[in-house]
């Protein structure tokens, strides 16, 4: 229209575009790009190398961690997925309308607290002076205390613990959404309880399934305290060993090789999840 | 199989059974954890050696609680700060990303957004590296180009602050984003068309239709920064945020002072969290 | 009489698609007019002109012989009532209304003033603590006036405002909007698809179609003297009959029927071989069994398909014979007419200088209802 509205337009747009640009750029865009570039340097000697892609693949307890945290976490957003739908069904729609508010909240307190009190609960729990051992001794069911903590059945069940909220909290937003009604009119029709839930109800929850899955899995391929504390000196994650390299060894470079091995990793199994449900990546994040 | 729907009282009291179960699951650890912050013993561990305040209020010799220990004080008064600014930033910077995204039409919109949502997609700890490689460059490339030696690349305060923003950002403008999608834009229109400029507009329209989310996005971005670990843990100096402090506490082992301090901090969220989920319900 | 709102030769363009395709217009103050026609036509986009949201492609609009090309739609003296009503959620009715006066500056004790006077006069003396979502449909309505008219605009725009109230308080705010705009006096320039409220409410019409007028009048005119088979269809309901023309011997026309009847009519009509015309015949013009037999009034005989009772729009649905058409027919509720059935053979007929013949268009009518 007139010049003057299209300048304070303009001013407006910048505004609103400098903050995020020098956000994006400055501190995800340059710090991954800078990832990338040191991850084929070496320190002391100038000039581009694989040697610390190359470390990855010689040294077998670097690409078997790999593996194994890649391995387990899957499973761990399977596990995760295999609670949440029914957890999530019994609150949208079995229990009672006034019921449900409350178990929703309940649902959300413990999301609130920190990952690392929910870990350390476990750890005084389960470990050989714990609550468990303990009340088990006294009980005479145990002759003497068992070291429950340190092993990968327990690390496993603390992973599905501290990121189950992630998979529940979705999949509970579009159940919501589900029409009572068209359980009602499969019922109705004749289908069985395992019917109406293999062709109504999770392809419906599909999009919230699926946004729960990224964020599971990326929890947990990133975390750290959960393996760390409960996890034994074999169960080695991922995480770990960048976090040894950089820390403890020092060694940037190969600290940043293994970042981004595992950003790639964490890149193609989204985007391998996000290919067989068939769904977008701007959605699922909605 | 569901409300309206006969159901046989195997399924029901089997999946009650579940879901107590689940709920047993979910509190255990917390409720044990909270218990044992009372227990008069230099473990945190049963058994059962009497009900006590010391492990919050002691004062030695042999016990000192929560209130006297400079060590984790000290880090919860870091991590106030670190969560305040952080706090700060990502609102404002996530509320102008919304107007951004949602409001203004741009070439490479799309994939703006797209590296927008990609810190959610990023492990926390990638995120922590990066920011620290990149700082030391940055810090590097200073000290040899213009010979100023700046603090503010090592790890620090400042870092932990720009690393912890650079994803709870996201969060908190996707926050804002879903609120302003709800928006009416015709609400702008009749604003400006009883005589308000851009300004007035913004200011008593649509910022007051935010605020809801603009509150709630800013209480989240404050807890999860003040419980951030994992990419804190790359990027903090010599002065450790509480839960870098209590890592190490806890991995090698403490007094139930760590009990003490989770009482507190689940006490606290649990307020804050249902006080927030209360005023979001109340005002949408 | 001064003219309010003055609009040029107006045209807006949308990439390659016309909206509004040169439309003038003058709108003298103080009257009602509307712009009616179906959604799509442009209407929308021809008021967002007016209040300045939509920058015109070509011509100019004036308010009160100023133009207002260059203006900003903050600094127009026109105000406009939003389909959805717009209403602001986070102020209270008082603030709604006083929400302009405050952006023009003006002292607290004025605007209480002004506030509660206008609330007084939509008849809502007690509202102005109330929030927007206690107020019932009706209510909302007249704050979203009372919000515009107390900032005394030249003009006061209003799009479709009563589309979103249910079939009864939309025949009564009709009314209300009619006394309110005669006892205010503002110029109201009020935009719809739906004919009945512009005729009630209206001094003065404009069909538009595809970004055109086809007419502008009085409600009296559209309704007796379509101008084009768009008006004759949108503007009343009319029965519409597919018909050849011919001129007769006397130089009068008659229309041929499907089913080789002929109609005689009066007027003249422009032909051209091979058109295929329509001819229009309202409702309540066509009569039951009339005793009439002369010249110019044409019979058909047919059979009554369905009887809609309706009270006092009550109507027949009647075949002619040799045709599958169904003709709707008035039924006067004046006993006289009881005993017809469903089925029952009848007459019916209308004068000649009650119908008209326009060369055949077929308009697409989107009711939005």
């Amino acid at each position: 229209m007139t010049t003057s509205k299209k300048k304070t337009i303009k001013w407006g747009f910048f505004i609103f575009f400098i903050p995020v640009f020098l956000w994006l750029s400055l501190l995800i865009i340059l710090p991954q790009l800078e990832l990338l570039r040191l991850s084929f340097m070496s320190t002391g000697k100038p000039g581009f190398t694989f040697k610390n892609y190359l470390a990855f693949f010689r040294e077998p307890i670097y690409w078997l961690t790999f593996v194994r945290t890649a391995m387990y976490s899957i499973l761990v957003t399977f596990i995760v997925m295999a609670i949440a739908l029914p957890v999530s069904f019994y609150i949208t729609k079995i229990a009672r309308v006034k019921a449900s508010g409350f178990l929703m909240v309940l649902l959300l307190v413990p999301f609130w607290v920190s990952e690392l009190i929910r870990v350390y609960g476990w750890m005084i729990l389960l470990r050989e002076s714990g609550v468990i051992n303990q009340v088990l001794v006294n009980l005479g069911l145990f002759k003497q205390p068992v070291e429950m903590l340190y092993n990968d059945a327990t690390m496993i069940m603390g992973l599905v613990y501290t990121s189950m909220l992630f998979m529940v909290i979705p999949i509970i937003g579009v159940m919501e959404s589900l029409d009572d009604s068209l359980i009602e009119a499969a019922y109705d029709l004749g289908a069985k309880k395992i019917t109406i839930w293999r062709t109504i109800i999770i392809p419906y929850c599909m999009s919230g399934i699926i946004s729960g899955a990224i964020i599971v899995f990326m929890l947990v391929l990133g975390s750290y305290l959960t393996p760390n504390l409960m996890g034994g000196k074999n169960s080695l994650w991922f995480t770990e060993q960048i976090y040894n390299q950089i820390i403890i060894y020092f060694n940037w470079n190969q600290g940043a090789a293994f970042g981004f091995l595992l950003l790639i990793l964490s890149s193609l199994i989204i985007w391998v999840f996000l290919k067989i449900s068939g769904q977008d990546l701007k959605k699922v994040i909605k | 199989m569901i409300r309206s729907l006969p159901r046989s009282t195997a399924y029901n009291t089997g999946f009650k059974t579940f879901i107590i179960l689940y709920f047993t699951f979910l509190f255990a650890p917390l409720i044990v954890t909270m218990i044992l912050a009372f227990n008069n013993s230099m473990f945190p561990s049963l058994p059962w050696g009497g009900f006590t305040l010391d492990w919050f209020f002691g004062n030695g010799p042999k016990k000192y609680g929560i209130f006297h220990d400079q060590n984790n004080l000290r880090s919860i008064v870091t991590s106030f700060k670190v969560a305040l600014s952080v706090m700060t930033l990502s609102t404002v910077v996530g509320t102008l990303a919304a107007f951004l995204f949602e409001q203004e039409d741009f070439r490479f919109k799309g994939a703006l957004y797209f590296l927008m949502i990609a810190p959610l997609v990023i492990p926390g700890v990638i995120l922590g590296i990066s920011l620290l490689l990149f700082a030391n460059s940055m810090g590097t490339f200073f000290e040899n180009i213009f010979h100023v030696y700046l603090k503010g690349f090592n790890p620090g305060f400042w870092l932990v602050v720009f690393g912890q923003f650079s994803f709870i950002t996201t969060i908190v403008t996707l926050v804002i984003i879903a609120r302003l999608r709800k928006f009416d834009r015709s609400l702008e229109e009749a604003a400006y068309n009883l005589g308000a400029n851009r300004f007035e507009v913004m200011w008593f329209i649509t910022l007051k239709y935010l605020r809801p989310a603009i509150v709630g996005g800013a209480a989240i971005a404050f807890l999860m920064s003040f419980e951030n670990f994992n990419t804190t843990v790359f990027l903090v100096g010599s002065q450790s945020t509480l839960p870098i402090n209590l890592y190490l506490q806890v991995r090698d082992g403490s007094t139930p002072v760590i009990n003490a301090i989770s009482f507190l901090l689940i006490v606290g969220t649990s307020m804050f969290a249902v006080a927030n989920l209360y005023a979001g319900k109340k005002k949408t | 009489m001064q003219i309010a709102l003055s609009v040029r030769n107006l045209t807006k363009k949308f990439g390659d698609f016309t909206a509004v395709n040169d439309i003038s217009l003058d709108v003298e103050d103080g009257k009602f007019f509307s712009i009616l026609g179906p959604s799509g036509c442009g209407k929308t986009t021809l008021l967002r002109m007016i209040a300045g949201f939509y920058e015109q492609t070509g011509g100019h609009i004036e308010l009160r012989g100023k133009d207002m090309t260059n203006i900003e739609p903050n600094k127009r003296p026109v105000n406009l009532v939003f389909q959805h009503l717009a209403l602001f959620p986070m102020m209270n009715v008082y603030e709604n209304i006083a929400f302009g006066l405050r952006r023009r500056g003006e002292k607290s004790a004025a605007i209480d003033k002004k506030v509660n006077d206008l609330l007084e006069r939509v008849g809502l003396p007690e509202a102005g603590k109330k929030t927007i979502d206690q107020l019932s449909g009706g209510q909302r309505q007249r704050i979203a006036i009372a919000r515009c008219l107390v900032l005394e605009p030249t003009v006061l725009l209003l799009d479709e405002p009563l589309g979103a109230l249910d079939a009864k308080l939309r025949e009564h705010m009709k009314i209300e909007l009619k006394k309110l705009q005669t006892q205010v006096g503002t110029t109201f320039v009020y935009i719809t698809h739906d004919q009945s409220e512009a005729m009630v409410m209206s001094d003065g019409v404009a069909v538009m179609n595809a970004g055109k007028f086809e007419q502008v009048g009085t409600p009296q005119e559209l309704y007796h003297h379509p101008s084009s088979s768009f008006v004759a269809q949108f503007v009343g309901s009319n029965n519409k009959l597919h018909v050849t023309l011919h001129k007769g011997e006397s130089s009068a026309f008659s229309a041929r029927y499907s089913n080789g009847k002929e109609f005689s009519l009066t007027g003249t009509y422009d032909l051209e071989d091979g058109d295929a015309w329509d001819l229009f015949i309202r409702p309540e013009s066509v009569i039951i069994n009339p005793k009439e037999s002369s010249a110019s009034f044409n019979l058909l005989q047919g059979e009554v398909k369905a009887i809609l009772f309706d009270g006092g729009n009550s109507r027949l649905l009647v075949t002619p014979e040799g045709s599958t058409d169904e003709l709707v027919v008035a039924l006067p509720q004046t006993k006289q007419f009881d005993d017809i059935q469903v089925k029952d053979k009848i007459r019916i007929g209308w004068d000649s200088s009650k119908s008209v013949c326009f060369k055949r268009a077929d308009w697409k009518i989107y009711d939005d209802e």
